[in-house]
């Protein structure tokens, strides 16, 4: 390189780094032929700049409130009990010891419970998020062993959950459906996710199986699971001037809210419900029956009610995924391309729910074959309704899969990483799109070499002492959402010369950094430091709703700030007028920078907010705008990936398995902030690591009762269980989304089942095809 | 949980008279017998704190340890001549629930622990012999993993979830006792019952005897002992087996041996006729197995405890192999 063009470069280099200071507007829509997100192109803003949570310190130093904090005057504290039949009626029940224990203000069961309305169920419209289809304390019929059938009220916590204890029930029982072989029995029917089938067909599998030269079919079995987020469910609710206000714990503010309107005939504005803060939800933070009967208990008392569940009350109110039976055959050629593709099997839901546990969503776009028969059957069985857990779908979908692949890869005598990349696919190959970023290859090429995977064993030779090791991989998957119904209001207000800005959403924060990202991105667009920006959420008055599910809260967020965006600064043009040096100029030909708005023209052309403000005599200006419809995913086929490595020791005396560690490889489009990032990560593999290892709920199937529902009994990982997790990205930006991101929520959990098992196969040779891999199927 | 009275002894005589009215239970760390309450498994009319009456470990005359009953777990687990004398006490100690459980729980109290079985937890949903006698076994036929395979009866089938205790068992530790009818000293395996078919006494206590002090014996087999704990993750989870054993060789051949298991019976498992097996023969790993085997031989696995005989063999001949390169070092 010649020492002009060097010179030329740097001038060029100075040039564009004035240029990108300034953000242009973002487009509001991702369609072919679309710009990309201006955001994308700048490099050393906020945005990938690791950022530790703005509620950080109010949280460790006690100062964040959550739902069983919030306190009002007069309050009554809730207990529940619990039915101990699977299904039948309540004849008969004994209260009166419990109405004359001491602070017993209320018990209130079916009898005099207010009439309600069974909350719509969640995905049968736009807002309805109820449980399921069954009425709350209005009749006498028990549906699952563990259903609330009697709320009582007393003084203080301790005086409600000893009266509870002292209510008697009486039942008639019914016949029961508590075992899966039963259920299976009564037939199975199509599995329908989000009301489409869980189905697809292309080419015949079975025929090209049947003739591939080599192939894997195999059987996979993953249990029940339970949510154990460190904070159980809890709300504390009062009715002030005919609005119900309800600090609750949840992942989907707004639509929690319409639906408790709902549930007692009241207009939506006259439910309040706030959720600031959230400690922990992967799916369960959602509307179960104790906020509904907090508040029906609340009505009835003309007290405001706290409820907080039990460990045993979240496992009794609070459903958790299902089980799986899933089948996988693979055909290939010699070379060992994919020429039959099969994944069908079984979930369980139960006669009062729709949400069978949907495992073939990540195998539809994951690997190039030409015959392709994907099926979820369905049984139903009386227990609580399962519901979403972290990744439902792809994180049990997943260990089948991988592990089919891994074991095929043994077959054919391939590296698994190689048979993965030779395998993947140009499009999506059952929907026929373009990927609209899909940088898997580069994922597993990184993560292989900082893992060292070169240096992976022969199937069952190493050895450490009494310790067999062994390394496994895994791809893990989970796509790019965005739902409709997100608004952000934007909100300038003038401080001396310089302004404050609040975005508010309706979103929510269950720890994971949401309300830091969103103000890394508003602050990004705004040209304003991160400490002039506040974000406001969870909280039902802020117009709007964004829901803390399916990975796609941050998208949701960045389309609407991005229509508030472009509403703003056209709001503020207009407001300059002809006296400001912006004069002239539209909305498409400034950007944001540095406090003010500039022409991409000419950066020196340029205003304060401060200024435009201060001259049309304004103290703050606001805009709310909601987000484009979601069309990008009617153009592509868009997803998260990941590579996922894994090293294993199995004692060979006692067949205990200990993770020695653990490599996260992602694919995730633009990375947002790094630092909470990597925690979404890492806390995905930890519950992974629980899933493949110990994770099992104890479903009693001649009684129908959860029979370990306590942290002591269901096992997650503790600290020694976990060993060092690394985790890299590509950083590589979607130009068809918001900011360039994906989801990262639930990708983490996805793959690492498998990648576990392919590791204790690799130090083994023992194949455990039934989750949780327990020491006792490797004795 | 059951409102309930609460007051603190402020000596053994004190504790002796409070602790003899009938509904009183003594309280120690508390760090199950509250879980208990909180559960309503438990429901005594009142607590008698006895945590404070003896954090005392001393030297006995004849060379061994008298360890007061309300020593914690951490502080026994630390102290410097349990660590050299009586390795095994330790490390079981350390292997048990966690560092905070362990700073709470005493010793006594630890004696006491009641089993895991998740049908006894249960009192609104499951049938328990052992919290209701004559109720019936839920868990006979339902979730047994962690169940019993040696002594049950057709009553119950818990185990005992103690790490400690096994250690104990294995030490010929004496459970100094007091009561209404005076001091008694019990010997360690007689301490906890078979459930036979009163399953809801665990130990042969009568009612308001309070544990005072535990006391080991001295015996130089001790210091060449251990304790592994087999279980489901690495920290905070009860033993699905474990072992505790000492063992000294002579002239290459087994002079004495202890062992002891957890995690198989009602109570800590002295296996005596493992240690029968074993004495003055020729140490190695076939000969282990065979001593598990004998242990093991009238083993009535349940539904889903089937492994824990072979467990148990594989776990006792590791631990016997690891003793014996250490004493042939």
């Amino acid at each position: 390189m010649s020492i002009i063009d060097s010179a030329k470069q740097t001038a060029q280099g100075l040039v564009m780094g004035a240029l990108q200071k300034l953000v242009p507007l973002a487009p509001d829509s991702w369609i072919p032929g679309g710009v990309p997100d201006p955001l994308i192109a700048r490099k050393h803003g906020l945005i990938g700049t690791p950022v530790s949570r703005l509620d950080g310190p109010l949280k460790v130093s006690g100062g964040a409130a959550f739902s069983a904090e919030y306190r009002f005057e007069n309050m009554a504290y809730a207990a529940l009990a619990y039915a101990t039949i699977a299904r039948g009626r309540v004849t008969a029940i004994d209260s009166a010891a419990a109405e004359a224990a001491p602070g017993v203000v209320l018990v209130m069961t079916h009898r005099n419970a207010p009439r309600m309305k069974t909350p719509a169920m969640f995905g049968t419209s736009g807002s309805a998020v109820g449980p399921d289809t069954v009425p709350i304390l209005q009749d006498d019929k028990v549906h699952w062993n563990g259903q609330p059938i009697a709320c009582v009220l007393a003084e203080t916590q301790e005086q409600a959950d000893h009266a509870a204890s002292l209510l008697r029930f009486t039942y008639a029982e019914l016949p029961a459906v508590t075992a899966l072989a039963a259920a299976k029995a009564k037939g199975v029917e199509q599995g329908l996710f989000m009301g489409q089938p869980l189905r697809n067909e292309i080419g015949d599998a079975e025929a090209a199986l049947a003739a591939a030269p080599h192939k894997v079919d195999r059987r996979y079995t993953t249990p029940r699971h339970n949510h154990n987020p460190i904070e159980p469910h809890a709300a504390t609710l009062a009715w002030i001037d005919g609005v119900l206000v309800i600090h609750d714990a949840s992942q989907m503010v707004a639509q929690q809210a319409q639906t408790m309107a709902e549930v007692f005939g009241l207009k939506a504005d006259k439910v309040r419900l706030t959720s600031p803060y959230v400690g922990g939800g992967f799916g369960s933070k959602g509307l179960w029956e104790h906020q509904v009967i907090a508040a029906a208990a609340a009505k009835l008392a003309g007290r405001p009610v706290r409820i907080a569940l039990s460990r045993e009350g979240v496992y009794r109110v609070v459903g958790g995924r299902t089980l799986t039976e899933q089948r996988v055959a693979i055909g290939a050629a010699a070379d060992g391309r994919f020429t039959a593709l099969i994944h069908t099997g079984l979930s369980v839901m139960t006669p009062h729910n729709a949400m069978p546990e949907p495992f073939i969503l990540g195998t539809r776009s994951a690997y190039a074959v030409p015959n392709i028969a994907l099926n979820v059957d369905v049984a139903r069985m009386q227990t609580l309704a399962n519901t979403f857990m972290r990744a439902p779908g792809e994180a049990v979908g997943t260990f089948a899969l991988e592990s089919a692949i891994d074991e095929l890869a043994g077959e054919l005598n391939i590296d698994p990483v190689e048979l993965r990349i030779r395998n993947e696919p140009d499009k999506d190959p059952t929907s026929g799109l373009p990927f609209s970023s899909r940088h898997i290859v580069t994922a597993w090429r990184q993560g292989a070499e900082r893992f060292g995977w070169r240096d992976r064993p022969e199937t069952a030779t190493r050895r450490e002492g009494e310790w067999r090791i062994g390394m496994g991989c895994a791809t893990g998957t989970y796509p790019y959402y965005r739902m409709p119904g997100a608004k952000a209001r934007l909100t300038l207000t003038r401080d001396g010369d310089a302004v404050r800005a609040s975005v508010e959403v309706a979103a929510a924060e269950m720890g994971m950094g949401t309300g830091t990202t969103t103000a890394i991105v508003a602050a990004e667009r705004l040209g304003l430091p991160l400490d002039r920006v506040e974000v406001g959420y969870g909280d039902s008055a802020i117009p709007g709703a964004i829901m803390a599910g399916g990975s796609q809260q941050t998208a949701a967020i960045g389309a609407a700030v991005i229509a508030a965006h472009n509403a703003l600064t056209a709001k503020l043009l207009k407001l300059a007028g002809n006296d400001s040096p912006l004069a002239g100029l539209s909305a498409k030909e400034v950007g944001s920078d540095s406090g003010g708005l500039a022409s991409l023209d000419d950066p020196a052309q340029r205003e304060s907010y401060a200024s435009i403000l201060k001259r049309a005599g304004r103290d703050s200006i606001e805009v709310t705008e909601a987000g484009s419809p979601p069309l990008e995913f009617m153009h592509w086929s868009m997803h998260s990936h990941s590579a996922l490595f894994c090293e294993v020791g199995v004692n060979d005396v006692t067949g205990e398995v200990r993770v020695r560690r653990f490599l996260g490889s992602f694919d995730c489009g633009r990375i947002l902030n790094p630092r909470t990032a990597a925690s979404q990560f890492r806390g995905g593999i930890v519950m992974g690591l629980g899933m493949a290892l110990m994770e099992e709920t104890q479903f009693d199937e001649r009684s129908g009762r959860i029979m370990n529902p306590s942290l002591a009994e269901y096992h997650v990982p503790v600290h020694l269980d976990v060993p060092e997790i690394d985790v890299i990205w590509t950083d590589i930006p979607d130009p068809h989304t918001p900011m360039g991101a994906h989801g990262i929520g639930e990708i983490g959990i996805t793959g690492v089942a498998a990648a576990v098992a392919n590791a204790v196969h690799n130090a083994t040779g023992r194949r455990i095809r039934d989750l949780p891999i327990t020491l006792d199927k490797l004795l | 949980m059951t409102p309930f009275d609460y007051a603190r002894a402020g000596d053994v005589a004190d504790a002796l008279r409070m602790g003899a009215i009938e509904g009183t239970a003594f309280l120690g760390g508390g760090t199950n017998l509250v879980d208990l309450m909180r559960e309503t498994v438990a429901r005594p009319a009142r607590l008698i704190d006895v945590s404070g009456l003896s954090d005392r470990i001393e030297e006995t005359p004849d060379g061994g340890l008298r360890i007061g009953a309300g020593v914690r777990n951490t502080a026994l687990a630390e102290h410097a001549a349990v660590r050299s004398r009586y390795p095994v006490l330790a490390r079981a100690i350390l292997a048990g629930a966690s560092a905070q459980i362990r700073n709470m729980a005493t010793v006594g109290g630890n004696l006491l622990q009641r089993t895991r079985c998740t049908y006894f937890y249960d009192t609104d949903g499951s049938r328990c012999n052992k919290r209701v006698v004559g109720s019936g076994c839920d868990a006979r036929g339902g979730f047994n993993r962690i169940h019993a395979v040696l002594g049950a009866s057709d009553a119950c089938v818990a185990t005992h979830p103690s790490d400690m205790c096994v250690a104990l068992a294995a030490l010929d530790a004496v459970v100094q006792v007091e009561g209404p009818a005076g001091a008694r000293a019990i010997a360690f395996d007689a301490f906890h019952r078979l459930p036979g078919d009163r399953p809801d006494l665990d130990t042969i206590l009568a009612p308001g005897e309070l544990i005072v002090a535990v006391e080991l014996p001295a015996n130089p087999l001790a210091a060449h002992s251990t304790y592994r704990k087999v279980r489901d993750r690495a920290s905070y989870a009860f033993a699905l087996i474990s072992v505790a054993a000492a063992l000294s060789i002579e002239e290459g051949r087994i002079a004495d041996v202890r062992i002891a298991f957890g995690g198989v019976a009602h109570k800590p498992w002295r296996a005596v006729k493992a240690e029968a097996a074993l004495k003055g023969q020729v140490p190695d790993d076939a000969l282990f197995r065979a001593a598990a085997a004998a242990e093991f031989a009238d083993a009535q696995p349940l539904r889903d405890n089937g492994f824990k005989p072979l467990l148990a063999q594989r776990t006792l001949a590791a631990v016997l192999g690891e003793l014996t390169t250490g004493a042939a070092a």
